[in-house]
């Protein structure tokens, strides 16, 4: 039942696709091509020389350098690589240029295709301010909002950037001494972030939920609701833990969100794949926030529960196609959950590395930009994988979909897994007493020192399973002592005699019964319950079981003296950029100063004085790379 | 090959319970070995930030690897406390076997007594021999002042060995953890490396009051020997360690640059029966006999004995096998008594084992030569001369085992200590001496008897059972397997479980050095 404009639709090719991105999503895109015969190409820069993605185009075009700005960024480059390959297509993804509007202008001028909404409505969405114009014009609901700190009533209040998307840029104010300070500090960020310091205010809901509706719309004059997604589990105003449906929404304010966000792709005449941001009041009531004009990170779960593929369908808009009959009568099965794994550690601070091992579990959809051997670098998102379970309830699929998790190994890079694990395991979600200050709510079960000593165990048995001789393993025909070694302090005895294995940790006597160990895994009963303890040995070991996952350092046997740090350095918690040092030599600091401020993966970093002392030396400059672990400055403590 | 059967009824359990009980017996004397100087001064020292001698040795090994510790209860029976104030034993440094030699400071200052001299000699005939790097961890006050008489003299010998294995090749590494003065100075003195922990070590002649009595000068200990000073000053030390985890590491450097390859280890296959069985087979009372094949079933490879002449000769078995790999030629007794086919069954065999470069291995379990009018006159000394004589010139390495008696010129032929095994362990009920301590008090009887007959006199009978009674408890108790490992006449008492595990690490020692077996300008004499 197409409604087409008739035969003025212009039909444009996409037979050669050009991504514009990296990472997951280039991947995401080129699954979809090759299912439709469409051939790919890839861009990458000196960073991602080996990522999967490259390796998985047809083609692939270098963009010498690292930083987005010299890659990503660089519209020209990449209009420059689809000549360069013959692409007839250009997919942008979702981030870097994706929501350009003179870039995707600049495809069109091309000759590209361009897989994405026309240039006017990303413009018209892409300024925040004007947007709410149109949206108050159209009749969908907004927050009240202002542009400058010197009109804004009533707290609390949102400052943001208006170029912005995904957080960047945001702060929460909540008195009037506040204001001035974080709207300037807005400014400067989204400077930095988006080359435009624009920032705006508006009222802010307390416990609010996010919903937002994704919508299809083709050249033919149809626009379709696809039902919404909750992305309520947010840090830093970041998404973490998406689904759909909401289990806050009704059919009645399904409807009406569908209406609302249907009303706002029309005012701008979208076309192609959008997606509409509502705040939710606990109340019921909602807000229009923005509008995301490209594909969502978390588009999977909305494709799990309408069995539609929204790249498939963002081509065959592109080629002037009308939605398919699925598209334009939705059907919603089941409940789907989407968690967003990223390399960061407990703080969000990211992490880089090495991932020795990756690998998930059958029964879950996994849309990952990295595989085993990657590296996590620091020029880029640190999302690695989004991780995606459908099933008949939202029960069975946060129940998959933490197993999954749990199940996975993750080897290398420290990630949010067990932050993933933890709330959807946790009563909060499983009730739904979920709003987007969740995650500042959950507090994370402290980890088990048993398990932590158990699995100190396993890799001690999987270490000396490297050393095995066809003798007893360390044994002694005049046995005085335990074979020692300690992980973080965390000491380890293990005696394996004739009558069978011995063992303590940090001095408690585990009854353990050793069934077999390799270099690999170690099947061993602890108080009588028999495990499998996966260990992959390193400089960092990895420890995996049902009873969770370490990362463990051995302790040097033979520590080398003045290897150790001097009393007082603080180091970098990650490689960065030296943003500012505030102080110098022979300064007074107070603990809890913030030292240096490093920059890396796009966000500031301080880094603090712990004690109450004196800077006896600095040891970077501003503007220099450090590596993780670099001494900043030493501070002698009073 | 021909893999051996071993029987389930040769085990039994009133065996293994007496087995055990004579373990508990060593096991105990090693608790005294291992208290060293007792509870106060193990206190005393660790208080001190130090570590025991046995935390020494285990941090310097490799992990996970296995210690041969060697004379444990070395002292047994003696006036000094069991172990002889000495820890020592091979084991992996580096992956290179070492013989490891920790004094106990904990026992009267590590000072050196008779029994610590006979241990560190015969440590230093394996050494040599085997040609294992030495490493010494010393911590000694030098002589035990009382006894100086008895080792005063002798004692030198141990700077003697320590620069002639210099000489010969063979690394000698000193790690000085704390006293070493007087005699003891020429412990680093005359090794190849020495490394001493800062503030611990104190290396000189004579000490404070001594340099006091001799020259009147005042002095201090880190003056005249402290570690600091050994490294800047005199150059006695070549390196100086923070603490003693760190002298531990700076030894171990020191053996991983001396370049000696690693060997390669043979393929082996463990043996067809438990180990566990070799508690049960032998019996305590040694007039019980067994099979030695239902051991060497235990203990080689595959359980895989091609026997040399298995009908000719039979109360000595003889044959080829592999232990850990490594080839051997064993030679075991199967009914106690060599006769002259089994004497000159040994002498061929020792021949075949030197013209085809094979190791032997010794399972002692023998009373003796047989006596007799027939025997004599069928000329049993002349075989049994054959035997020794085989076994006193064969160069092929010799490791023997006690599994049992040992008893008379048997304890020659089959290679006990006079002969120079390269090795010598026993099993707990072992017993070593000239003869029975029932024959042995008979013969004494005898010989009085016909003494008092001769002179006319009267033979006090009952003056005679106290006698018999006095000369075989006496007999009895020197012959035990701990008198004669507290002599240092083996290198320990070891769990007869443990049996194929020793030998494969002692195989693996010398097998580690060359040899070549005896060819004597004659072909081997069929005997």
């Amino acid at each position: 039942m197409r409604q087409g404009k008739g035969p003025d639709v212009m039909t444009m090719p996409v037979s050669k696709l050009l991504v514009a991105n990296r990472g997951e999503i280039a991947r995401r895109v080129f699954r979809t091509c090759r299912s439709l015969g469409i051939a790919t190409v890839a861009v990458f820069s000196d960073a991602d020389a080996s990522a999967p993605f490259v390796a998985e185009a047809d083609e692939a075009v270098h963009l010498p350098g690292s930083a987005p700005s010299e890659t990503y960024l660089r519209g020209d480059l990449v209009i420059a690589a689809a000549h360069a390959t013959g692409a007839d297509a250009l997919h942008p993804g979702y981030g870097f240029l994706s929501e350009n509007a003179d870039f995707a202008q600049a495809v069109h001028y091309a000759g590209l295709t361009w897989v994405g909404p026309p240039a006017e409505a990303i413009a018209a969405m892409g300024s925040k301010l004007r947007s709410k114009e149109l949206m108050r014009a159209a009749g969908v609901p907004c927050l009240p909002s202002w542009t400058a700190p010197t009109e804004a009533t009533g707290f609390p209040m949102l400052v943001k950037a208006s170029a912005g998307g995904g957080g960047r840029g945001m702060r929460i104010v909540r008195s009037a001494d506040e204001l001035d300070e974080a709207f300037e500090g807005a400014q400067r960020e989204a400077l930095s972030a988006f080359g435009d310091g624009t920032v705006f205010l508006e009222r802010y809901v307390e416990r609010p939920r996010h919903i937002e509706v994704q919508v299809v719309a083709d050249t033919h004059g149809n626009t379709v609701a696809l039902f919404e997604r909750d992305c309520s589990i947010q840090r830093r105003h970041q998404k973490v833990i998406e689904e759909a449906p909401s289990p806050a929404v009704s059919e009645e304010l399904r409807a009406a969100l569908s209406d609302a966000a249907v009303a706002a792709a029309r005012a701008v005449s979208y076309e192609g794949v959008g997606t509409v941001e509502f705040v939710l009041d606990p109340s019921g009531e909602f807000f229009f926030l923005e509008m995301n004009t490209r594909l969502q990170v978390e588009h999977p779960v909305t494709e799990l529960v309408t069995g539609l593929d929204l790249v498939a369908v963002q081509i065959a808009v592109a080629r002037g196609e009308a939605l398919p009959a699925e598209a334009l009568s939705p059907t919603l099965a089941g409940h789907a959950v989407e968690a967003r794994l990223y390399a960061e550690d407990a703080s969000y601070l990211p992490q880089t590395g090495t991932l020795s091992l990756v690998e998930f579990p059958h029964g879950v959809r996994v849309d990952s930009g990295v595989e085993t051997g990657s590296v996590v670098g620091v020029h880029y998102d640190a999302m690695l994988a989004k991780v995606v379970a459908h099933g008949a309830t939202r029960e069975e699929a946060s129940a998959r979909l933490a197993d999954a998790l749990d199940r996975a190994r993750l080897h290398g890079v420290v990630t949010n897994r067990d932050l993933l694990v933890s709330v959807l395991r946790s009563s909060e979600w499983l009730e739904n007493d979920v709003d987007t200050g969740f995650l500042d709510r959950h507090e994370m079960p402290a980890p088990s020192a048993e398990v932590h000593q158990i699995h100190c165990l396993a890799a001690a048995l999987a270490s000396a399973a490297t050393r095995t001789s066809a003798f007893p393993s360390g044994w002694r025909n005049v046995p005085s002592q335990a074979q020692t070694t300690s992980y973080d302090g965390v000491v380890v005895e293990y005696d394996q005699r004739s009558d069978g294995l011995h063992a303590s940790v940090d001095g408690n006597t585990l009854t353990v019964r050793l069934w077999s160990a390799s270099p690999y895994a170690v099947d061993l009963s602890v108080s009588g319950v028999r495990r499998r303890y996966d260990v992959a040995l390193g400089e960092t070991t990895y420890v995996d079981s049902a009873l969770g996952h370490s990362a463990l350092v051995e302790d040097a046997r033979f520590p080398v003296p003045g290897n150790a740090l001097a009393a007082g350095s603080l180091t970098a918690p990650m490689p960065g950029t030296v943003l500012r040092v505030t102080v110098a030599v022979g300064d007074e600091v107070k603990a809890g100063d913030a030292l240096v401020v490093l920059e890396a993966m796009k966000m500031e970093h301080g880094v603090k004085a712990v004690d109450d002392g004196t800077v006896t030396a600095v040891l970077v400059e501003e503007g220099g790379q450090v590596d993780a672990g670099a001494v900043l400055v030493i501070v002698t403590p009073d | 090959m021909t893999v051996l059967t071993s029987r389930p009824d040769v085990l039994s359990d009133d065996r293994r319970m007496a087995m055990l009980e004579q373990l508990a017996l060593v096991s105990a004397e090693l608790d005294k070995a291992r208290a060293g100087g007792g509870k106060k001064y193990t206190a005393r020292h660790l208080a001190r930030g130090k570590l025991l001698p046995r935390q020494r040795i285990e941090l310097l090994l490799d992990r996970d690897t296995p210690f041969l510790e060697l004379m444990p209860v070395a002292a047994y029976g003696s006036p000094f406390p069991v172990g002889g104030s000495l820890v020592c034993g091979i084991g992996k440094v580096e992956g290179v076997d070492c013989m490891l030699m920790a004094n106990d400071p904990t026992v009267r200052g590590g000072a050196s007594n008779p029994w610590s001299a006979r241990k560190t000699g015969r440590a230093m005939d394996i050494v040599r021999e085997n040609r294992l790097p030495l490493i010494f961890l010393v911590e000694s006050g030098g002589a035990d002042l009382p006894t100086q008489a008895e080792i005063f003299i002798p004692g030198g010998a141990m700077f003697r060995n320590l620069t002639q294995l210099s000489a010969a090749g063979i690394p000698t590494i000193a790690l000085v953890f704390g006293n070493s003065t007087a005699g003891g100075a020429y412990v680093p003195g005359m090794s190849d490396y020495v490394v001493m922990v800062r503030e611990k070590a104190k290396v000189f002649l004579g000490g404070p009051p001594l340099v006091k009595m001799a020259t009147g000068e005042e002095s201090d200990d880190e003056s005249l020997g402290g570690a600091e000073m050994h490294a800047r000053v005199s150059g006695l030390a070549d390196q100086l360690a923070e603490d003693e985890v760190d002298c531990i590491r700076l030894g171990r450097d020191v053996v991983r640059r001396l370049n000696i390859p690693a060997r390669p280890v043979p393929a082996s296959i463990a043996p067809r029966y438990d180990e566990e069985g070799l508690l049960a087979i032998a019996s305590t009372d040694l007039r019980v006999p067994f099979d030695p094949r239902d051991v060497l079933a235990r203990v080689v490879d595959d359980s895989d004995f091609d026997e040399f002449k298995p009908l000719y000769g039979s109360s000595l078995v003889t044959g080829w096998a592999r232990i850990h790999g490594y080839p051997v030629g064993v030679l075991a007794n199967a009914r106690g008594v060599l006769f002259s086919e089994e004497s000159e069954k040994a002498a061929q065999f020792i021949q075949l084992a030197n013209s085809s470069d094979t190791p032997l291995l010794f399972l002692q379990n023998t009373t003796g030569y047989m006596v007799g009018k027939e025997y004599e006159q069928d000329g049993i000394i002349k075989d049994g001369a054959k035997m020794i004589n085989a076994v006193a010139n064969s160069t092929v390495p010799h490791i023997t085992v006690v599994i049992g008696a040992s008893y008379g010129a048997g304890n020659y032929g089959m290679c006990g200590r006079a002969f120079n095994p390269r090795f010598l362990f026993s099993w707990p009920h072992a017993k070593s001496a000239v003869m029975g301590p029932a024959q042995l008090a008979g013969v004494l009887s005898i010989v009085g008897r016909q003494s008092a007959e001769s002179r006319g006199l009267p033979y006090d009978e009952e003056q005679d059972a106290a006698m018999r009674q006095l000369v075989e408890t006496q007999i009895e108790a020197e012959s035990l397997a701990l008198a004669n490992s507290g002599r240092v006449y083996d290198d320990g008492i070891i769990d007869p479980r443990d049996t194929r595990t020793v030998l494969g690490l002692c195989l693996a020692v010398v097998n580690a050095t060359e040899f070549r077996g005896v060819r004597g300008g004659f072909g081997v004499f069929r005997m």
